[in-house]
Parts: C-alpha cells; sequence; structure tokens
C-alpha cells in the first residue's frame, strides 16, 4: 500500500540510539532501552504521558525469549495503559505502523523503539529459521553464504568487481569515524582490503557486517505538533514496503524490484533526488543494488553515518536508518533525505522512508 | 516432477525437520545483583525511587514508572503467602514428592510477589496469610540461584490480614 492520498503530514521530531556494541554483557534489554527511551524523550523535553501511541520492533528469537517484547516495555512503564502494538520486524515497520496510526488522526505523537541482540544466540542458525522450512530452512544455509551467493551473480552479471565491494566497504567505515554510536570504523584503503580472506568466496571479510547489540528510538509527530516538539522537523513525504517471494532460486538476485516499488510508493522518482540516502545494505555489494534500484546519482551522500558495515543490530539497524536520514534534516545538513530497511535474505523485504525539511503539500 | 501418486509412491504428508539453537542468556545488572544476593544467603531488591515501590526480584527498572531502579533494598528472610496451589499431578523430572504447595511469596517490605515451595507442612494445612521464612541451603552449597532457597517453612506466627496482601495476588 502506498502512501494515503490524505491525512495529516506526519514527521520524526526526535532520535537516540545505544551505542552498538558486539555484545551487552552486563545489561538486560530493559536495561539498554530505558536510557535511549529517556534520552529520545528528553531531546525534545516530553515524558511517556505524551506519548498518544507506542510501537516497539524486536524478534524473541535473537534471544531466545519468549514475548521479550512484553517485558521490554517495562522501559516505558506503561501505566496507565497506553496504547501499544509490537511488530516481529526491524523497528523500521514499527515506524510504518506508528505512521499509519497517526495519519488516521486520532493520535499526535507516537514513540517508536526496537532491540536487538545478536549476540546472545547461534545468529547463521536463527536467521536460516527465516527461510522458507521445506526445501532451505534444513540445509541451514549460514546468511552470509546466502549473500556471497547473491554477490556472485551481482559479478557474474558484470554489474561490479571485488574492487568495488571493498570502495563500499571503505568508505562506510571511514564515514562511520563520525559516528560516535558506530561499532566498526576505520581508515583502510579499498587496496588494502583486498588482501583480507574470503569469508565466503566472493565476500572478504570487509564486505560483511558486524554482529551488533544495540536500541534505538523516534518520536512521531503530526501535524502541528511536530513543529511545536522540533524547529526543524523531518516530514516524512512517502513511506511504503514491498516483499519479494521468499523461494530464492525465483529472484533476480542482482536486482531489487521491491526496493523500486517501494520508492515508488513513497513518492520517489526514477532518480531519487535527494540529499543523503541512509541504505541499510548489511553486505557491500547490497548497496551497490539498491544505488541501482533507488536510481541514486553520484552527488547523493550514501550513509553517513556508516550504514550497516558499521554496525547491524538486527530489528534495530533499519530504525536506526530511519532516524539517521532525519538527523541530517534536522540539524539542517539535508533538505531530503531518504531512508531504506531491509528485511530477509539477500534483500527480500525493503522499506523505504522519503524525508523532507519542508511540510508535504496536499497532506502527502 | 512427477506427481507422487501416479508413480504408485504415497505423497509426502509430514517431514520432520529438528531444530536446535543454543542462547547465552545475559540476566542484567539488576537482576544480576538479586543472583549475586542469593549466593550470599540474602534477598536483594532495588526501589523505584519514583514511586517508592520495592521489587524483588530486580529487572532494573519500574514497570509502572519506566524508570531506573537504582537503590539497592535488602529484604526480610520472612514473608507471607499471598495465594498458592497443590501440585498433585505427576510430571517427567519433578524431584518433590506431591502433594506440595507452590505460592506466591511477598516478603516483608516488597511490593512484588515471586514463586516459592512450601515444605514442613502438611499441604491441606497452609492458607493465604500464611507467615512464612527462607530455608537456605548450607552455606556450601549456595550459588548464584533460586535453588539456594531449599524452600519455605511457617514461621508459626499469626497469620497476616487480607487487607495487608490483597494488592499481590
Amino acid at each position: 500500500m502506498s502512501a494515503a492520498p490524505t491525512g495529516r503530514p506526519v514527521a520524526v521530531v526526535s532520535f537516540a540510539q545505544s551505542p552498538q556494541v558486539r555484545r551487552e554483557d552486563h545489561r538486560n534489554e530493559v536495561e539498554m532501552l530505558m536510557p535511549v527511551v529517556e534520552e529520545v524523550f528528553s531531546r525534545i523535553g516530553v515524558t511517556k504521558a505524551d506519548m498518544g501511541f507506542v510501537c516497539s520492533g524486536s524478534s524473541d528469537y535473537l534471544v531466545g525469549a519468549p514475548f521479550s517484547f512484553v517485558s521490554a516495555l517495562d522501559a516505558v512503564g506503561v501505566w496507565p495503559p497506553m496504547r501499544e502494538s509490537h511488530v516481529e520486524m526491524d523497528g523500521a515497520w514499527a515506524l510504518y505502523e506508528a505512521w499509519t496510526m497517526l495519519r488516521a488522526g486520532d493520535v499526535d505523537t507516537a514513540l517508536v523503539y526496537s532491540f536487538g541482540r545478536s549476540s546472545p544466540g547461534q545468529l547463521a542458525k536463527i536467521l536460516a529459521l527465516q527461510l522458507d522450512p521445506y526445501y532451505l530452512a534444513p540445509l541451514w544455509p549460514p546468511p552470509t553464504a546466502l549473500a556471497a551467493l547473491q554477490a556472485r551473480a551481482v559479478i557474474d552479471a558484470g554489474r561490479a568487481t571485488e574492487e568495488d565491494f571493498a570502495e563500499v566497504a571503505a568508505r562506510s567505515r571511514r564515514q562511520a569515524l563520525a559516528n560516535p554510536h558506530a561499532q566498526l570504523s576505520g581508515d583502510r584503503a579499498p587496496g588494502e582490503l583486498m588482501k583480507d580472506d574470503y569469508v565466503v568466496s566472493p565476500l572478504r571479510r570487509h564486505a560483511l557486517p558486524p554482529i551488533t547489540d544495540g536500541a534505538a528510538a523516534v518520536v512521531l509527530a503530526a501535524g502541528e505538533r511536530a513543529t511545536e516538539l522540533c524547529d526543524r522537523p523531518a516530514w516524512i513525504t512517502g513511506i511504503d514496503h514491498r516483499i519479494e517471494t521468499h523461494a530464492l532460486g525465483a529472484r533476480d538476485l542482482t536486482s531489487s524490484p521491491s526496493t523500486t516499488l517501494a520508492a515508488r510508493g513513497a513518492g520517489l522518482g526514477e532518480r531519487a533526488a535527494v540529499d543523503v540516502a541512509e541504505l541499510h545494505a548489511p553486505y557491500a555489494h547490497q548497496e551497490l543494488i539498491l544505488r541501482d534500484a533507488l536510481g541514486l546519482g553520484a552527488e547523493v551522500s550514501v550513509n553517513p553515518s556508516g550504514g550497516a558495515l558499521a554496525a547491524n543490530a538486527l530489528m534495530v539497524a533499519g530504525l536506526i536508518r530511519i532516524g539517521e536520514a532525519a538527523q541530517r534534516i534536522m540539524d539542517g545538513s539535508a533538505a531530503r533525505a531518504l531512508a531504506h530497511a531491509t528485511s530477509g535474505p539477500c534483500l527480500q523485504q525493503n522499506l523505504v522512508c522519503a524525508l523532507a525539511a519542508e511540510t508535504p503539500s496536499g497532506g502527502r | 516432477m512427477t506427481d507422487a501418486t501416479s508413480t504408485g509412491q504415497e505423497p509426502v504428508a509430514i517431514m520432520e525437520s529438528p531444530i536446535h539453537v543454543d542462547y547465552r542468556f545475559t540476566a542484567g545488572l539488576a537482576q544480576s545483583r538479586f543472583l549475586k544476593g542469593l549466593s550470599q544467603g540474602r534477598f536483594l531488591g532495588q526501589r523505584c525511587p519514583r514511586c517508592h515501590k520495592v521489587y524483588v526480584p530486580p529487572r532494573g527498572s519500574c514497570p509502572t514508572d519506566g524508570v531506573p531502579t537504582t537503590d539497592e533494598v535488602e529484604l526480610s528472610n520472612q514473608g507471607t503467602v499471598t495465594t498458592y496451589c497443590v501440585v498433585n499431578v505427576p510430571f517427567q523430572g519433578q524431584s518433590i514428592e506431591i502433594p506440595y504447595i507452590c505460592a506466591q511469596i511477598l516478603l516483608d517490605g516488597a511490593n512484588l510477589a515471586f514463586m516459592g515451595l512450601i515444605q514442613e507442612i502438611a499441604a491441606d494445612q497452609v492458607r493465604m496469610g500464611m507467615r512464612v521464612e527462607a530455608v537456605w541451603v548450607p552455606p556450601e552449597e549456595l550459588g548464584p540461584t533460586m535453588a539456594s532457597v531449599r524452600h519455605f517453612r511457617p514461621t508459626g506466627e499469626p497469620d497476616a490480614d487480607y487487607e495487608s496482601f490483597k494488592e499481590y495476588l
């Protein structure tokens, strides 16, 4: 479903994230979330009492704890009872649900948060469980093996080379040097990265995302409430998400038609005219696929935060892309931005969110 | 692909796909304090700075106010049975002789009841409001686990007034 043609404009008015780390060894999910929720509120001087809706994104599979999203609510303290919902997905999709709620017009504000600890479990096995249960999951393919098949297809199609992957990784981690929350940053030239060993050919170590524990939160506000809370709200001018078949063999892994469709649904043209794009591309080659799918020109600043190659907390990294893109608008360094979130193997499902400093006309 | 039935074979109706995943559990800062307390034979809770409720075991936050519970509180060894059930059903791996009592126990000074085993009293003698105390395992067996509390037993004090625990059933 594309952006509704009517409805009040909705904006991101605050964003906060935890340090993104390899392993949260001491804090539980609630203890990770509390400071983030506190920060996202204090930035704009509100409390939970000002929120009309709360929506979270997380996955119980990651920590092996059923209903962990219910106990995570202790980080907000939903008493007296609040309208609240959860998606077993990245927080970007929780934001989508909150956006529809605000557009509908009966609440003005929403807290969206997500938490993800990729470290406690056997991540490769856990991610295999999202595959089709008859033909693929019983093979337990690690996510890196599936991503490597995609990377190989990209190379075979003549779309990119291993050197191109190294360029993406080098640029992402160099940009992450300016991101205090990043887990992985550094200034290594692509030529140096090419000396890395293969993890799964053709993917070398640098082309893989780190395993990350982290949390993030966003506050959305509708109409005038957004301008009351924030000098320069990041208006959501369009948001849409699309999914491709779960049968990997039935997909052209070198392109991302669902991203292209989502971008159209979000009101972006064939060449997304934005200043900044935050792309959720966990593997280096996936950034190249997404750039094509979105028609990003060389003038667009891609992943100034370092992207998912700098930190990839599952269920969180997508919401962080929206938060980072919105932050560029809120701080005045961008006028238009796009954020992308992905889910599933090899960019199976994709969400695109278009953001702008100018209030959308006609309610879009 | 050949249709299974046309080859005289039964179609596949069921397939088995065993799944096993291991996890490393992180108790969290507050619960770690509680567990370390158990290994010293102590109940450690935390108080909400806003509503002043004391949670044991603590989870690090006040579920009502959503703020960190930073003040540590050592609780009494004694408490009150707020409600209970009699376990009469045998199950695999059962280590306690049935019938036995599984009770919600509100430690004195706490605002959260937790589950405990009641022993040293006939099952049909247990009642709501009964005063109990923790019986710890010998010091050399203490560890960061609820198994450090062998069970709770009656103190013999008069029963607590229903009004004093009706919020914790």
